[in-house]
């Protein structure tokens, strides 16, 4: 294959020689450009455009069906003193945060034991996965069920034991209700992360056990000092997808609390849907939804900062 | 009303039975009946005209039933077609949003609420139908006026309303020494404590329930002088009336069963149908599934309008369904045709007997309608427009209004005050803001 340098031609052109299209039909950038179209196409189609579409909304005050006229940043002006908006970032933050922290440590812990030998392996594997297998609008009802103020089974179970000795308020009470959402959202989340670190645990050699146990290493050394070091980047990259998983959640609170009681469980996500679609202010739902951009992009740029240092891939002493 | 909600299988089912004794005219009778009307009607249908028609969808399946017989009987007698696509509540709205944007898609909506005030300019002047309805049928109640008119001109023609109402076990009632539903403020709280003491307790949803919630809440903020906005869109929430509404729903509440802040539009439903509940606000759903499941309950439940307020007037907050013809509808003498026949007397009694009072007229007429006095249970649910205010209040139908419920603006302050989270005066300031947001 010919290669044309696209920094020489200066001079051919002036001795009149290949043309200015021979010359870019053989280059290999042109051709390069022509393959990635398509990809191009599809990304900016599809994600760039309505992302773009999105942020110059939230500049807008268009509603549902009609355009809206540029007007600055007043719809972020309203937010900033509006004390439902910032309740629902404190919802979740601490949503995310709490329910992402319970997830990793019981599906690293899950993993760990699925990582060892025992009877029906790949049953009980499978049947790990199912939380995250059914539709989260079927859970969601199902959780809506357990926690439902007069027929949760929960609250029958107790009363029958002699533990308690009236309903438990699940969803009324604002601790309830976010501890709640919080359960749910772990139940369904841990099967992501225990399978994906299982997958990762798999990769680890089993000649540095051996090597490890032959210098006498305990088992939470070998934990320490090999399975962790090398699990690192998966764990990286796993919890970068729950963090954002868990902080664009929706339908399981849209499903069991639509944000209540009091705007206690309501996320980002949800107000940005109460507002933009069931009330039809496109252009205010718009930016509820563009607010969640920088935490979205700093939870990436931790991970991705993370995942480019030898220290957070190899262990901590080999910088 | 658990209206919004799709746990209502068992009303479903029963709609089916009644639709028999509930249809007075077969189909032949009602086609026979539809083509002499159509020779004498004002209205001359586009000859081969099609109509697409949106309608929410339905909740009691003999309502359905008796309106696509009503649809198919137009079709014949005057040679249209109409495409009927149902739609649930959320999703209308933006569909016909987006409809009188493009200006393509539907002819016709049967939406809800503010529906003809979100684009009052692409809704064709339906005034000869009403007026041609009104004088025929008793004249407009009030409330659908305000549901169909803007600036003297009707937009849009209110079809039917579904009414919340109390729904309350009589012996309940009795026990806690009230012979007869209060009628006035303090009675109904007095109720409300007398029958949580004796362990059978009211509820009413906090939560976020778009029918019910809205419903009772902005009752007691109207029976008590309060309101939202004033008659020109200003939101004067903020004012000692709204306070004492506060005080009077936090009096309620702490009598309720426990759980309403977290309750949905279906939750008392079911807790009234389990026996656990006792009082409730509520479209007539649990009456009808009562009659077919539990028996008991039927028998020893009743409705009741809710008190009236500090000035002696009810006013209650009503889902109203009101119709409208897009401009850019090609056929709008069909579609007015088609509006006016279904609202005339011999297609609408039969419609609202098989909606087992799940919907109420606007047209005063319709209260000779013998559904509403066959079972002196459903009675209450006969004079739902004349208590009924539509969600702006005193002010004009708009879509600010609609959009204050669709962001649970009253709601939401009542829930902040019942369960603490926030004083009087705090919860009340931040509804005002949470409203000049909206009414900005």
């Amino acid at each position: 294959m010919s290669t044309v340098q696209t920094s020489m031609p200066a001079q051919a052109v002036a001795a009149g020689e290949p043309s200015f299209w021979s010359r870019l039909s053989g280059n290999r950038n042109w051709a390069a450009f022509w393959f990635m179209l398509p990809t191009a196409a599809f990304l900016i189609l599809f994600l760039a455009y309505p992302l773009g579409l999105g942020v110059w909304m939230s500049f807008t005050d268009e509603r549902i069906g009609r355009a809206g006229a540029f007007i600055g940043i007043e719809n972020y002006q309203w937010l900033w003193d509006d004390s439902i908006f910032w309740l629902s970032v404190f919802n979740t933050l601490f949503y995310t945060l709490i329910a992402s922290a319970i997830k990793f440590a019981i599906g690293l812990y899950l993993a760990l034991l699925l990582n060892r030998h025992m009877p029906f392996k790949a049953i009980i594997r499978s049947i790990v996965l199912i939380p995250f297998i059914v539709p989260t609008v079927l859970s969601a009802i199902a959780f809506w069920w357990i926690y439902d103020s007069q027929f949760s089974i929960i609250s029958w179970s107790l009363i029958k034991l002699g533990v308690i000795h009236s309903n438990i308020n699940f969803l009324g009470d604002s601790d309830w209700a976010r501890a709640s959402v919080i359960f749910a959202n772990v139940w369904r989340g841990v099967p992501f992360v225990a399978i994906t670190l299982l997958a990762g645990l798999q990769t680890v050699s089993p000649s540095l056990y051996e090597a490890a146990t032959l210098d006498g290493a305990t088992s939470w050394q070998r934990f320490r000092f090999i399975t962790y070091p090398l699990l690192t980047p998966i764990i990286a990259v796993v919890m970068t997808f729950s963090v954002l998983f868990t902080f664009t959640d929706f339908q399981l609170i849209w499903a069991l609390t639509r944000g209540g009681p009091v705007n206690a469980t309501h996320l980002m996500a949800t107000l940005s849907y109460q507002r933009g679609i069931i009330s039809g202010r496109l252009g205010e739902g718009a930016a509820i939804a563009t607010a969640m951009i920088p935490f979205l992009v700093a939870a990436i740029a931790i991970s991705w900062f993370g995942m480019q240092r030898r220290k957070w891939q190899q262990g901590s002493n080999n910088d | 009303m658990s209206m919004f909600n799709t746990d209502r299988r068992s009303l479903l089912k029963g709609g089916a039975t009644m639709l028999a004794a509930a249809a007075t005219m077969s189909s032949d009778q009602l086609l026979g009946y539809a083509k002499a009307w159509a020779q004498t009607s004002q209205w001359k249908p586009e000859p081969g005209a099609k109509i697409n028609l949106l309608r929410w969808k339905r909740f009691v399946e003999a309502e359905d039933v008796a309106f696509m017989k009503i649809v198919d009987a137009f079709q014949k007698a005057n040679n249209v077609t109409i495409n009927v696509s149902n739609e649930s509540y959320d999703d209308i709205q933006p569909k016909a949003s987006v409809a009188a944007n493009t200006g393509q898609g539907l002819d016709m909506v049967w939406g809800l609420y503010s529906l003809p005030f979100l684009f009052p300019s692409k809704c064709v002047d339906v005034t000869d139908v009403a007026d041609y309805l009104g004088k025929k049928c008793g004249g407009w109640a009030d409330s659908g006026k305000a549901y169909g008119m803007l600036n003297g001109k009707w937009i849009g023609i209110p079809v039917a309303a579904t009414g919340g109402l109390v729904n309350y076990r009589v012996a309940a009632m009795e026990k806690a020494g009230h012979k007869e539903f209060p009628k006035d403020l303090a009675g109904f709280a007095d109720l409300v404590k007398g029958m949580n003491k004796n362990g059978t307790p009211a509820g009413m949803a906090l939560g976020h329930a778009s029918g019910d919630a809205n419903g009772w809440l902005h009752w007691a903020l109207w029976a008590h002088g309060g309101k939202l906005i004033d008659k020109d869109n200003k939101v004067v929430v903020n004012s000692p009336e709204t306070a004492k509404s506060l005080e009077y729903v936090k009096g309620l509440y702490d009598n309720f069963v426990p759980g309403t802040a977290s309750w949905n539009d279906s939750s008392n439903n079911k807790a009234f149908l389990a026996g656990q509940l006792h009082l409730t606000v509520n479209g007539i759903s649990i009456y009808v599934t009562a009659k077919k499941e539990n028996p008991q309950i039927a028998e020893d439940m009743n409705h009741a309008h809710l008190p009236a307020g500090l000035d002696g007037k009810t006013r209650e907050l009503h889902l109203g369904f009101p119709i409208l013809i897009f401009s850019f509808s090609k056929y709008p003498q069909a579609c007015k045709a088609f509006t006016a026949f279904m609202l005339e007397q011999d297609q609408f009694n039969p419609w609202i007997e098989a909606a087992q009072g799940y919907l109420s007229h606007f047209l005063l007429d319709y209260d000779k309608n013998p559904v509403w006095t066959a079972d002196p249970k459903t009675t209450p649910y006969r004079s739902v427009a004349q208590t009924a205010s539509t969600p702006a209040g005193e002010a004009q139908m708009s879509e600010n209004a609609a959009a204050a419920i669709a962001d649970f603006v009253v709601v939401d302050m009542y829930a902040n005050y019942c369960t603490g989270r926030e004083d009087v005066k705090t919860a009340m300031a931040s509804a005002e803001r949470a409203a000049k947001r909206i009414f900005r």
